[in-house]
This record gives C-alpha cells, structure tokens and sequence, in this order.
C-alpha cells in the first residue's frame, strides 16, 4: 500500500494521527523487509508466511516487491524464498498469481535491458516455482541432491494448493544498441574419476555441479581485490563437506582465468589467489593443481593460444613461488617434441638451467647476451667501425647529442647515388647509432633506457618518420638483443613511448621476412599486443579527453562537478574542442591503419603457406600454420572491441569472398560472436 | 581487517614537508617501495614480476652509499595509480627470488632516496640484524664486526 493512498484516506483526520500513521505504516514496512531479507535456511517459514498473510491487503505491493526483488538479488536463497512463496500461495491464490505475473514482468525488462544475469536469475525462480508446485510446466524437474529444500518438508501442504500458469514470456525485439554477452564456454577440467576417495564431484551435465560453481565464482567477483579474504571464503564454502571442494575451486579459478575472449580480472589476481589457497591449504591444494596443470599439459597441442600464452604465464609465475620445485621427470618426453611446438617461457634462465635435469638443455634458451657488430678486431673491416668505437668514447666521456651527431655527420651514404639525390635516411648511420647506444647500455634496462632517452635527439635527427629507417631501427636491435627476449619486449616498448618508432613500423617490421623464423616465439605476441594496446590506450585517452571537454563545455552549472582537490578549468573554446577532435581522428586512423597492416599480413603469410602446400601436395596442417590461425584468432579475440570498429573496411577490403575459405572463416567467426 | 591498499604505519622520516602532506601523497602516488629484496635480484626479474601488475614506468634499484651495489630494496613506479593498486593486493608478500617480498606506497622517488641510510651504507635493517641471510650479505653489519676482529 503506498504511503500516498495513506495520505488520501487521512483527509478528514487530524495531521497528528496522519503523521503517526504514517510513521506506524514505515515501521511495519521496513519490519516486513527485514523479515524477509533475513529469512534463512533455519527460519520458521510457516510462521513468517502467516505473519506475511495477514499483513498482505495492507501492503501487498511492498511484500511483492520485496520477494521479487530477493529472488533476483540472492539467488543462493532461491529455494527458500520460493518454498515461502509456495507457502503464501497455498493460502492466497492470488497472491501467488500476482507474485508470477510480476517475475515475468521482471524477466521482461531484464531482457530488454539486457540485465543478462537478472535475467537468468529470474528463470531459475520460475523453474523451482514449478518445483514448489506453484506453477505448472511440461518438462521435468531438476532432481538434484546438494542444495537444501525447505519445500520438500512442506510437501503436503503445497501439494494442495492450486497452481498457476507461467503466463507466456516473449523475447523482446532486438534494439541495435543491445550489447549481448559473449556466449560462455564452460570450462571443464576435472570428472569424478580425478577426485580421491571422498564426496563425490557432481556431474558435469548436473544442476549442482552449475549451481556451486556459480556461487564459488560469486565469492570470487566479491573478494577478488582482497586475495586472503577470497582464499578462505572459497575454502569455508558452506557445501564444502558434500564436494571435492579444492577441486571445484581450481576449476572455477582456472575457469575465469582462460575465460575467453579475456579474464574478468587482471591475470595475477588469480596467480595470487591459488598461493593463497595454496598456503591455507598445504596437504591438499597443491596437489590438485599439479593434477590440473597436468590435465592443461595433455590438451595443450589443441588449447586456444590465448589460452595458452596465459597458462604458460601463470605457471611460471607459480613456479617461482614454490622455489621452482616441479616432478620435472613427467615431463621428459615433451624433449622429443617437434621443434615448433609450443614450450614455457620461464624468465629465471639461471634458476632453471640449475634446476631443471639435463635432459632438458635443449630448452634451456641461449645466454642472454648482446651481439655487438664492431665488438672484436675482425670487425674493423665493417663500414663504420671506426665511427662506432668513435662514438663509445663519445659517449662514455658524457658527450652530447650534437658530438654524436657530429661523429655520424662523416659516415658515407650509401643510398646517395650522385650528388643530385638526397635520401631520406642513411643506413650505415643507423646501424652505427644503435649499435653503439644499445651496446654502452647493455648493462641494465634502466642503462639502456637513459641512453636512449639522452640521445633522443639524434634518433630524431638520422631516423624521423621515415618507416624504413624506423624498421632499420628495430632490425639492428633485434641483431644486438636476438637471445634476451625480454630486451627486446622493453626496448620496443621504450621505442614506441618515445616516438622513436610509429605502431604501423613495429608491425611492418615483425610481419617482415627476416622475422619469419621468429614468428612463433612468444616475444613477438607479446609486442605485437603491447603495441595494439598501446594504440587503442591512445585513442582511447583522447577520446576522453574530448567528452571531457564537450561535457565541460555544455553543462557548466551542474551540481555535482569536481571535487575540491580538482582545480576550476576555464570552458574549452570550440576550437580547441575542434583541435581535440582532429588529434582523435588521427589517432584513430593509425589504430585503422595499424589493424589493416597486421590483418594484412596475416592473410598473406597464411595464403603463401596454403599455395605452397597446395603446389607441393603437403597437407597444410601444420603445427606452424595451426599456431598462425591461432595466433589470428587471438587478434581478433583480444581486441574484438576496437577491430569491431573497422570491421566493415576490414570486409570490404581484406577479408573478401575471394580468400582461401580457412582464413575467411576467422573473420566470419569473429563477425558471428558479434553479431 | 586492513584492505591491502591501506597505508602502513611507517613514515618516512626524511620526508621534507607536513604530516599531512606526506599522507596527501601516499594517498595519490604511483610509486611504489619494495623490500626484503635479495642483493642478487635484477632489475629484469623485477620488471618481469611486477609488470604483471600493469605498465611500469620505472624501476630505480636501491644501492649500497659506498658501494653503489644493490642493497636489496627499489621504487617502483606505474603510470597510474590504479595499476600501483594492483600492485599492493596481488604482489605484496609473494616471492620474488625465494624471498617474501614486501610493497608500501612511497611519496615519490627523489634523487638521493636510492641510497641506503644504514651507517655501513646498505639499509638500517641490515645494520642491527642478528640473523644470517646469504641473500643479504650474511650477517648484519654490526655482528660482522665483533665476529671479524676475532678471525685469527
């Protein structure tokens, strides 16, 4: 009963008892709802349903609130909420009805807000309101074991009463700025044969098996920033005596951390909570783990690449927790493989070439050493060896950008072809200039990072914007970091921040044939992914930037503007608004540019490698051309939000109906997950 | 129960300016301290371990007054606050080198604050300690001392 058909009643009372029955209807109002929010699995159901009924004509509306609400917001409770239901539907029959009408009102309007887990909830009220005996429905009941059912010891009574109708639940038409979710895989690990003596691990077509895992991923969403809180929430799980718990758990962790296209949360906050577990529960956890790993080892040959690189990640990362202790002799076999097959990426190369048994030296990787050109004495015979050493003694008496440059300035040119030509760039120049820096800074990153920013100026000067020098840039560093990976991930990275190298150069140069033997090491992944997040981290700032500046420059007067710590800023004039808007769309012309480039690239390593077999009569499965299509597929997955932009050029222009249908079919797929 | 972003109690002493100032920058800073680092980790596993946390910015290592040999702690610094946040819930007191490490919010990183302030040089933990830790040079500072004159 709303307060304002009080107020209407009251009009010939006196404003006191008005306002006393006001304040009696509040108090009852909020006695009812916490009642009902209260209601657990030990509370007296038929007690709270008797109080309820005699209160329902007064304020029937709240408690049908408050009930539909509950089913929706604590869907742990469900049962109990719906033997309550059931309860109050034995004795009022239009309640009941009403309370159906009005779960299917709210799963109309989740749907069409796109409330997707509202949404789920709602029909899994409605699938136990069939349980309870409220509503009627052809197919079969889920018998399930685990969760408690209140209703079944009310059996009798709810038998009686008379059942409703679902009355008939529409889709909502499509709105095209529906966002739908991806749709999920579940990821499945373990079966009841991996788990020791003890409870059983419920199927995995089961309700239960769905309904824990759901609960364990809800103590996950709520204490996923506080990791020890999450361990040993998860480990108190109230069910954890009836399931294989350590097992569901890591089920459920690994399952969000190779959740596709990406984690809900950051990848280390699943590598930190498994610690946790792992320390709470020493006899137990690590164990399961080991199972799991060994599980994730069998299916590698056939897992997602995203998948894998992060599976590869996090083990490391685990294992250098655990003083890289691991039964190492399981795994001996895997120094039969293929060449080309996946392998670990472990950074603690000393670690492991003292810990892991010799039979695994052929994954032990190289030193990781620079090459230095115009290192030994034979080298003097190299254009520009002289100028090299020239520049290290330069450099290391803390000479400037203008001695270097100066040094550089005498280097012949070899493109200059007469005295008419001027070419852009001059390749010994470079060759000489990265070499040298990057081999005074070999000592450290911070060494190499503060010579490159010190002499900024001369890669300003012999590089610019010309993209073959720039990719000249990069082929010298790849020839003075080839075994220290890592090096080379930062330097690029450092080279783009400072605008040394453009995204569109990076991606040139590792699509670039001297890079072909590279192409399935991870280091290439990792920058190929740090420079498209870099991109879409750019674009995305400026957008920003320029709703910040139209909200500013519209709504002025608003009452909640900055806080006090903000200083005022004057209104951006429309021309700066307009300067704004023109670096975007720049901005967003390079990241355009940069996806055709990879895009690109791709289509044409994959259509050499699919004629060549054709040609040759080779089946074109390769381990090489299955970790490529792979390797497209992750581009397309881990940046399906921005490549969705440029997807109309991307069909129009690449991907046409004229391409070798296995690499379409990439395309095609991506366009199905968002369509 | 503390949330892992809190500040701790430790103030560092040779802040230049208030209370409250100093608080104002712990609350808003990128910049994290790191301890219990081995005098052996390398600026490279720290990039690869707390790279896991977000975009670093820098690392500055922390070195020996005298020596200018790591001294087992750094500043580490992210390009937002955000990622120094995951930082402190997920990397604060896991391993690094076998060694727990530990990460506090720091002001901000000046020259000269790279240097340990122990009498010795390294870190005043490493002066008093009464332990043996091969990661940090053995015994502390001052228990070397009345054990060295003694050699023969």
């Amino acid at each position: 009963m709303s307060r304002r058909k009080f107020d209407e009643m009251s009009d010939y009372d006196s404003s006191r008892d008005r306002k006393r029955r006001r304040t009696d209807a509040v108090e009852i109002e909020d006695r009812l709802e916490s009642l009902i929010l209260r209601v657990g699995e030990k509370s007296n159901l038929e007690g709270l349903a008797s109080v309820l009924e005699a209160d329902i004509n007064n304020y029937k509306g709240k408690i049908l609130k408050i009930l539909s609400d509950c089913a929706v917001k604590m869907p742990e409770k469900t049962t109990i909420y719906t033997t309550l239901v059931g309860l109050l539907n034995a004795k009022n029959y239009n309640f009941g009805g009403e309370f159906v009408d009005m779960m299917a009102k709210k799963l109309k309007e989740a749907l069409k807000a796109c409330m997707w887990k509202t949404a789920r909830y709602v029909l899994r009220f409605f699938s136990d309101l069939v349980n309870c005996h409220i509503c009627k429905l052809r197919s079969d009941m889920w018998q399930e074991k685990h969760i408690a059912r209140p209703y079944v010891a009310f059996d009798s009574i709810l038998c009686e009463a008379l059942q409703h109708n679902i009355p008939p639940l529409t889709l909502p038409p499509h709105h095209a700025d529906n966002t739908y979710p991806f749709p999920w895989v579940v990821f499945r690990l373990f079966d009841y044969t991996d788990c020791p003596e003890g409870p059983v691990l419920p199927g995995a077509h089961s309700i239960e098996r769905y309904l824990i895992e759901e609960h364990l991923h809800n103590i996950v969403k709520e204490y996923h920033l506080e990791r020890k809180q999450c361990a040993a929430f998860l480990l108190d799980f109230p069910l954890k005596h009836k399931i294989p718990l350590e097992y569901m758990i890591v089920e459920v962790v690994l399952a969000e951390l190779f959740h596709l296209p990406g984690p809900r949360y950051i990848e280390i906050c699943y590598g930190s909570l498994l610690i946790e577990l792992c320390k709470l529960q020493p006899a137990t956890m690590p164990q399961v783990l080991a199972q799991a790993v060994e599980l994730l080892f069998d299916r590698i040959d056939t897992m997602n690449v995203c998948c894998f690189d992060r599976f590869v990640n996090w083990f490391g990362y685990h294992l250098s927790n655990f003083q890289f202790k691991w039964s190492w002799d399981d795994w001996l076999e895997s120094s039969q493989l293929d060449p080309m097959h996946p392998r670990a990426k472990l950074s603690y190369r000393q670690r492991i070439a003292e810990v892991v048994p010799e039979q695994f030296d052929c994954f032990v990787p190289p030193k990781p050493e620079p090459v230095y050109k115009y290192a030994n004495a034979d080298a003097s015979d190299l254009p520009g060896a002289d100028t090299a050493h020239r520049l290290e003694s330069v450099v290391r008496s803390k000479g400037t950008s203008v001695e270097v440059l100066q040094a550089l300035g005498e280097l012949p040119n070899p493109l200059r072809e007469n005295d008419e030509t001027d070419p852009p760039y001059n390749p010994v120049q470079i060759q000489v200039f990265v070499q040298a820096i990057l081999h005074l800074g070999a000592k450290s990153f911070s060494h190499a990072f503060a010579g490159i920013s010190k002499f900024l100026k001369v890669f300003e000067s012999i590089v610019g914007n010309n993209e073959e020098a720039q990719i000249l840039v990069l082929r010298e560093m790849h020839e003075v970091w080839d075994h220290h990976q890592q090096m080379m991930v930062m330097l690029v990275d450092k080279f783009l921040r400072t605008q040394i190298v453009s995204c569109a150069s990076v991606a040139n140069w590792i699509f670039s044939k001297e890079m072909m033997p590279e192409f399935t090491k991870n280091y290439i992944w990792e920058i190929i992914h740090a420079t498209i997040r870099k991109m879409n981290k750019h674009v995305g700032r400026l957008q920003k930037e320029v709703t910040d500046a139209r909200e500013r420059r519209t709504g002025n007067d608003s009452d909640d503007s900055s806080s006090e710590d903000e200083e005022q800023r004057p209104r951006p004039s429309e021309e700066e608004i307009e300067r704004m808007e023109e670096k975007l769309e720049a901005a967003q012309a390079d990241q355009k540019n940069l996806f055709l480039i990879i895009f690109q690239r791709f289509i044409m390593i994959l259509s050499e490698h699919l004629v060549r077999c054709d040609t040759d009569g080779r089946d074109f499965n390769t381990h090489w051309y299955r970790w490529t299509i792979g390797r497209l597929h992750q581009i397309f997955m881990m940046h399906n939000t921005q490549v969705e932009r440029y997807s109309q050029t991307l069909s129009t222009l690449l991907f046409t109906q004229d391409l070798d249908l296995h690499i379409l079919d990439a395309f095609n797929q991506f366009v199905a997950l968002r369509s | 129960m503390t949330a892992s972003v809190d500040l701790s109690s430790y103030r560092d002493q040779h802040f230049k300016g208030s209370r409250t100032d100093q608080e104002r920058l712990l609350r808003g800073t990128s910049t994290l301290y790191v301890g219990n680092l081995s005098f052996y980790t390398t600026e490279e596993q720290l990039y690869e371990l707390f790279g896991r946390a977000g975009d670093v910015k820098r690392i500055v290592m922390g070195l020996d007054k005298f020596r200018k040999t790591p001294c087992g702690f750094c500043f580490v610094e992210y390009f937002s606050r955000d990622d120094s946040e995951m930082c402190m819930r997920y990397i604060n007191g896991t391993r690094l080198d076998d060694r727990i490490v530990r990460t506090d919010w720091d002001a901000g990183f000046i020259e000269g604050r790279q240097y340990g302030r122990g009498k010795s040089g390294g870190q005043v933990r490493d002066e008093y300690r009464t332990d043996y830790d091969s990661g940090r040079g053995g015994y502390g500072k001052i228990v070397q001392q009345k054990i060295l004159p003694k050699l023969p």
